[in-house]
């Protein structure tokens, strides 16, 4: 009974949760500051823009063609006299030009500047979503096997499926009926057969073949080796050109760093004590992935991700750049840019405004990036 | 030769090892071929009693923490049984373990790595407060409750493990092991990464949780100076193997494995007159991959002779509770 009396009394450190000792260290960079302020304005212009563009009737229209107020410079008033009512602009000054079509270059930005956002956010969500899930399977489950029977009845099972599309209808049905009475089998066969000897070649087909892992990793090295933007340059042609598409795409093209990422966490989480202790408490693989290990693992994705988010906004500008981005009346910073470069010496506001706002959104997202990365860095933080 | 099992003095056991083995496969090469087998722990026998402490004392490198793991069934053992208040464990399926889960626990050795970092410690006790029927007020109440019996104060429960110091932390870990209500709970060194001061502390947590909640432990170490305090008995291990297994007194009055001298020995002792010879053993532990026939201890040991090289040996019972593994005991 000694012990339980002397209930410790010694001093906590004052309470701060993680985020706010982040937040202490992000605050000391102050590029990082800046990087955050620029991305913060960055949102709300995006935001603000969608609003005021969008609809039958709205305050900026970046559609709105006045071929006689072409190729203004910015700053330019518009010629009240030649235009109709509904022509002048909501500001009654064309505050970054106008464009060969005379559409407003200001209005055509705001409208841009939410493609470029939700490009940048969906497609890297897409992203980590997808390296998040490869890389926590091969992270926990890796060491697994897959069985022989297991990869020959998926071929199979792949096969019929592929026949049936193609019309092959009996063979294709046929795989597909006998896939599935393979499995029906191997699962009550699991009860009846669990003690009786089994023939050799039925041995074999149950001895593990490859590790999840391998399988995972080998994947993500194979996507690697294609060159990103030319392998997106291939699926956009072939598919019908929207927005929603280069989303997926530039996501699905991106997600192999957070998959090495999160799995290289996992491997060192899973040797970890609390992991075992949630094991033996009897805690659920679901769980003891989502709520002991994720946690731990996000940091290094976070940091990847925001700069995941300033290569999407490249990636999308070059291909609007190079006419296989979202389709032409809906304004993008890259198609304003690619269409300016026909007045480059005439106009070079259409070039260098889109340009200018481009580098400035990547460079705000590297250094917020940089700098979270900085605050994490546990080496950092034992200095501060 | 004499091959004795285990002293069953007390049928009420709650945990007996029978001829655990556990051998990990070294891989090799482009396609992983097995190279051959690190016997981690082959064959041994426990049993641990209701209500009292089993120690397992040994070198690094000797199994002890595979031994903990496996009777967890953390990791698969390849041969041997898990009884457990006698029905053998080895075979249950995974939901029926994890009933059985609710029963053992563990405490470990590494205070910072064993707390997850990301949840407060109320939450982390919470987690084995999950799986009962509990409303959120009832488990609020057993946390807290936990909390103050292992001497934390439950207005910190919404605080994150580094706020904790080292001893703190250790106390979340076996509040942590508590919140289940086990009857045995597997301590993997629990003291070692402690100070002295806090290694006392915690001891005595663990003897007055031990005489309040009747909880059994197998207490793993190699700390004899902790292990005399704590515990009623003790296998010593090596290699592998259980070399000696007696009654705490009985062991230190009378140890009779050389490899139990020889670590008895290099306990320092506070009264300078009595100090024991000091018999440090020469050279390491041997790779369990490649381990020498016959006795495991042979290459290190003072009194080896030609029939330790060659055959394997059994136990040799000295009394009732005592067995060593040595030729040299038990007029063979």
């Amino acid at each position: 009974m000694t012990n339980t009396q002397q209930t410790l009394e010694s001093p906590l450190a004052p309470k701060q949760t993680r985020l706010e000792e982040l937040w202490e260290l992000f605050r000391q960079n102050r590029l990082a500051i800046l990087g955050l302020i620029i991305f913060l304005f960055f949102l709300i212009t995006a935001i603000i823009g969608v609003i005021l563009t969008s609809g039958q009737d709205p305050v900026f229209d970046p559609a709105m063609i006045r071929l006689q107020e072409k190729l203004l410079p910015p700053l330019t008033r518009p010629n009240i006299e030649t235009l109709q009512p509904a022509e002048i602009p909501t500001l009654g000054i064309y505050l970054l030009g106008t464009d060969d079509l005379g559409r407003d270059v200001f209005s055509r930005m705001l409208q841009g500047a939410w493609v470029s956002l939700t490009v940048g956010f969906v497609a890297v969500g897409i992203s980590v979503l997808v390296g998040i899930f490869m890389g926590g399977i091969a992270g926990y489950f890796g060491q697994g096997h897959l069985r022989y029977d297991q990869i020959i009845i998926s071929c199979v099972l792949i096969t019929g499926g592929i026949l049936l599309a193609l019309g092959t209808t009996y063979t294709g049905v046929g795989l597909l009926v006998a896939g599935h009475i393979y499995i029906f089998f191997s699962i009550f066969s699991k009860k009846i057969l669990a003690r009786r000897t089994l023939p050799k070649w039925f041995n074999l087909l149950h001895r593990g073949a490859i590790s999840i892992d391998t399988i995972i990793m080998r994947a993500v090295d194979i996507m690697l080796c294609f060159p990103t933007f030319f392998l997106i340059l291939t699926v956009v042609a072939l598919l019908p050109a929207s927005m929603y598409n280069i989303m997926i795409v530039i996501g699905l093209t991106s997600w192999m760093g957070t998959t090495r990422f999160v799995r290289a966490e996992f491997l060192s989480l899973r040797e970890q004590d609390f992991v075992t202790a949630a094991k033996a408490l009897g805690v659920g693989h679901f769980r003891i992935i989502f709520r002991h290990m994720m946690p731990n693992a996000i940091a290094p994705v976070l940091v990847s991700s925001t700069i995941g988010i300033a290569m999407a906004i490249l990636t999308e500008a070059g291909l609007s750049f190079l006419g296989f981005g979202v389709p032409p009346p809906h304004a993008t910073w890259g198609n304003i840019l690619s269409d300016g470069k026909r007045f480059i010496f005439d106009a070079p506001w259409l070039t260098f405004i889109p340009g200018i706002a481009i580098l400035i959104v990547v460079l705000c997202f590297n250094l917020f990036g940089e700098g979270l990365r900085d605050a994490l860095n546990p080496k950092l933080r034992e200095k501060g | 030769m004499t091959n004795h099992k285990l002293p069953i003095t007390n049928q009420n056991i709650t945990l007996r090892v029978e001829g655990l083995k556990k051998y990990f496969p070294v891989r090799r090469g482009f396609f992983q071929r097995t190279a051959g087998w690190i016997k981690a722990v082959d064959g041994i026998d426990l049993d641990i009693e209701p209500g009292k402490t089993l120690a397992l004392v040994g070198e690094s490198g000797c199994g002890k923490s595979t031994v903990a793991k496996v009777i967890l069934r953390l990791i698969e053992p390849d041969e041997g049984k898990l009884i457990y208040k006698g029905n053998d464990i080895v075979n249950l399926s995974h939901k029926k373990m994890k009933h059985l889960r609710k029963e053992m626990q563990i405490v470990f050795q590494d205070p910072f790595g064993s707390l997850n970092p990301r949840m407060t410690v109320g939450q982390t006790i919470e987690e084995g407060l999950r799986g009962m029927d509990l409303s959120k007020r009832e488990r609020r109440d057993r946390r807290d409750e936990l909390l103050e019996m292992v001497g934390i104060s439950a207005i910190s429960s919404d605080r994150y493990p580094h706020e904790f110091s080292g001893g703190q932390r250790q106390r979340v870990g076996v509040a942590r092991a508590l919140s289940v209500s086990p009857s045995l709970i597997i301590c993997d060194e629990p003291v070692s990464a402690l100070d002295v001061s806090i290694q006392a502390q915690i001891i005595n947590l663990l003897k007055d949780l031990q005489d309040r909640l009747g909880l059994s432990y197998l207490f793993i170490s190699h700390d004899l100076n902790v292990v005399g305090y704590l515990s009623d008995k003790v296998a010593v291990m090596y290699l592998g193997h259980i070399m000696e297994y007696a009654n705490t007194e009985e062991l230190f009055e009378t140890p009779l494995h050389p490899y139990t001298l020889a670590l008895l020995s290099a306990v320092p002792v506070a009264e300078p007159d009595k100090r024991l010879e000091l018999k440090s053993l020469s050279g390491d532990v041997p790779s369990p991959l490649d381990p020498p026939p016959g006795c495991k201890f042979q290459g290190r040991c003072p009194q080896v002779e030609e029939r330790c090289r060659e055959e394997e040996i059994g136990f040799a019972r000295v009394s009732e509770d005592h067995l060593v593994r040595c030729w040299k005991v038990g007029g063979r």
